[in-house]
């Protein structure tokens, strides 16, 4: 079973919510970055996503952009990204890890090389944004090869027929989006989720985490009642960039106590809930 | 090379690829927008009430046919090929770029769309766009880089004249390629009234065939006009290419004439062996941006690369999907002029015939300036004059460190 497969299990049987952290690696830059990643786990992190930086992301905001700037300028390439992982895995075995970002950079790696790389540093999923299914198979295929899943995105605007094409084919979880719209900018509307997550729940086995515009303990909470799993990407990305000037240890502690909450806010929202 | 295709006009398939080029490499989200926009097209595309339309306005609005003018002057003062310029810049707007928004926003009224986004980089699509949505009476968000609205402060007022609102788009180089950015994500944000007018033969599918389609319109009558003038066709065809719109127009109607020699110009920019260019073609390799699979500016970790010509139209980072196929194929050769040869082309142009070129045309003008002497008087060369070059004024007395 892949650390996926297996973190979802675990949760579903304590019934709770996976909390899922997106930072970008090696947001403001390498060490730090790593230092924050390998905080995420106590601080409540169930899976990670870790962003690849790329110069021109069409689906970020702003906070996003300016942390992929800030990794770039600090150096970061995607042979970087990779060492960071195998650096994660050298004291962490357990939690599940999924690179997110735009497909040129892997594209130009070159993506068989890539699957292989990023399953031998310990990397479990791959989210690719600009990679919907009729473009996908070029990564899929070499990814399945080497045991990691593609995760697929559902939207507010994936009708019926579309969703039986995504869900063809889609492996490790699935990842709502929110809203139509781009990372880190409207705050969540748990009821409009909610409708979605019905329609989903009725067509996959496969968990559904929600991400896109969850910025507080309480929108976590109200998402984590609903789905399998809460993304928090630009919150946090805020709070990296608001920190970054403090000192490594400092910054990194303002950080984690934010996930904190909201892993807190997560895993404690079921309890005693409609679940 | 393999054996070359039965035609070269039968892209793309219908996936949208031409050959390993272009797709949809777009956000889930704006996937089944995508696929709309495609049977959308396909049924316009085939109904004589759109494509009547079309044409009734592009002959009433927009001033078509545009002319195929025998540059005498020209000719004689390079004394090679017999030069012929298609003169798009004589199209309401100044330019080509009209031909594909009247196309797009008649689409974008029988899809039901109310509301109108587009991206520019020299302000000629912008112009373009604003203008048919003030036609149609649509309101018009126009994305355009921080550095492009300084050096082409004409037009963001034309813009505003007609009643469009200019975005200023502060990220990245602030150019082109990050307006298209921020155009995407406004379609993104707002995919339930909005229709997203590309200006280039760019972006996922379908719109590289889309915008090819409304601009081969030059082509055609370049080919009518040129048969019926020489009663032949043309040796040589030249544009210049940024994203590459003008150039598909003029070229797709060739294709699949082997005695037609096919140029497409790129910019050089200061110069090929510098790092401020926008020759993608000829310098970049292949990646994802914006949708497609193309040729790229890029580094080794496929981060972009931003690119440089003193024409804000040329300068983009990427190129159309269906030049890298015809690249790759060997059906267009690509060359490029550097901003000097532009600069040279475009007073050569003014002087000698009374016309100014949009200095994007001016590329595909200095490249004829070398061509054309190396061939026979009896040759016969078009040139797509894609646009007018009264945008340029200012940046052209700047370039030549003239105050007006």
């Amino acid at each position: 079973m892949s650390r996926i497969s297996q973190r979802f299990a675990e949760l579903k049987k304590h019934d709770r919510a996976a909390f899922v952290p997106f930072i970008t690696a090696g947001d403001p830059n390498f060490d730090t970055g790593l230092a924050l990643l390998e905080a995420l786990p106590q601080a409540g992190a169930d899976l990670i996503e870790l962003g690849i930086p790329f110069s021109d992301p069409m689906a970020d905001g702003p906070v996003n952009q300016a942390s992929y700037l800030r990794a770039l300028e600090a150096g970061m390439t995607l042979v970087k990204v990779l060492e960071l992982v195998r650096r994660f895995r050298k004291n962490d075995k357990a939690t599940p890890l999924v690179l997110m970002g735009s497909y040129n950079p892997i594209h130009a790696f070159g993506t068989a090389r890539f699957a292989r790389d990023a399953a031998e540093a310990g990397v479990d999923g791959l989210l690719i944004v600009d990679l919907p299914p009729e473009e996908d198979e070029v990564l899929r295929v070499p990814a399945a090869l080497h045991g990691l899943d593609v995760v697929r995105f559902v939207t507010p605007t994936s009708d019926a027929k579309r969703l039986r094409t995504i869900l063809e084919g889609a492996s490790g979880y699935l990842y709502y989006v929110s809203m139509a719209g781009i990372t880190g900018t409207r705050g969540v509307q748990a009821a409009e989720v909610d409708d979605q997550m019905a329609r989903l729940k009725g067509r996959t086995a496969l968990p559904v985490t929600v991400g896109f515009g969850i910025k507080t303990p309480e929108q976590a909470a109200d998402i984590a009642r609903i789905a399998d799993g809460v993304v928090v990407g630009s919150a946090i990305v805020e709070r990296i960039s608001a920190n970054r000037t403090l000192k490594r240890t400092q910054m990194v502690a303002e950080v984690i106590r934010f996930c904190g909450e909201m892993a807190k806010a997560t895993h404690d929202a079921r309890e005693g809930g409609s679940f | 090379m393999s054996v070359p295709p039965n035609s070269y006009r039968n892209g793309p398939d219908i996936r949208g690829h031409f050959g390993g080029y272009g797709g949809r490499f777009v956000a889930e989200t704006l996937m089944p927008l995508v696929l709309d926009l495609e049977r959308a097209y396909a049924a316009a595309k085939d109904d004589p009430a759109f494509q009547g339309e079309l044409a009734s306005m592009l002959r009433d609005y927009v001033g078509r046919e545009s002319p195929l003018y025998a540059a005498e002057r020209l000719t004689a003062h390079l004394g090679g090929a017999k030069i012929y310029l298609k003169r798009e810049d004589l199209n309401h707007t100044g330019a080509h770029k009209i031909n594909n928004c009247l196309g797009q926003i008649l689409l974008a009224r029988r899809m039901g769309k109310t509301r109108i986004i587009a991206e520019t980089g020299a302000g000629q699509h912008g112009v373009a766009t604003a203008t048919v949505a003030a036609r149609y009476g649509l309101p018009c968000i126009v994305y355009m880089g921080e550095v492009d609205i300084e050096r082409q402060k004409p037009n963001v007022f034309r813009m505003k004249l007609l009643g469009a609102e200019v975005r200023p788009v502060t990220s990245g180089s602030r150019t082109l390629k990050d307006a298209m950015n921020e155009a995407l994500r406004d379609w993104v944000a707002n995919v339930h009234d909005t229709f997203y007018i590309i200006g280039s033969a760019a972006g996922p599918h379908p719109y590289p065939a889309m915008v090819r389609d409304f601009q081969t319109v030059i082509g055609h009558e370049t080919r009518a006009q040129m048969l019926e003038k020489e009663k032949r066709l043309p040796d040589l065809v030249v544009a210049c290419v940024g994203g590459g719109s003008n150039a598909i127009g003029m070229f797709h109607p060739f294709l699949d004439d082997p005695e037609v020699a096919i140029h497409g110009v790129e910019a050089s920019g200061d110069g090929l062996e510098t790092a401020r260019h926008a020759a993608t073609l000829t310098k970049g390799s292949p990646g994802v941006l914006h949708g497609a699979r193309s040729y790229l500016l890029q580094d080794r970790d496929g981060q972009i690369q931003e690119a440089h010509s003193i024409s804000a139209g040329l300068d983009y980072p990427g190129v159309g999907p269906e030049h890298a196929w015809l690249k790759d194929q060997g059906r267009v050769q690509y060359f490029s002029a550097s901003d000097k040869d532009a600069l040279e082309a475009f007073m050569l142009l003014s002087k000698l015939e009374g016309i100014i070129p949009a200095l994007e045309s001016a590329h595909a003008v200095a490249h004829v300036m070398r061509t054309a002497p190396q061939m026979a008087k009896d040759k016969l060369i078009a040139i797509c004059l894609s646009g007018r070059g009264d945008k340029d004024v200012f940046s052209v007395a700047n370039a030549l460190g003239e105050r007006i």
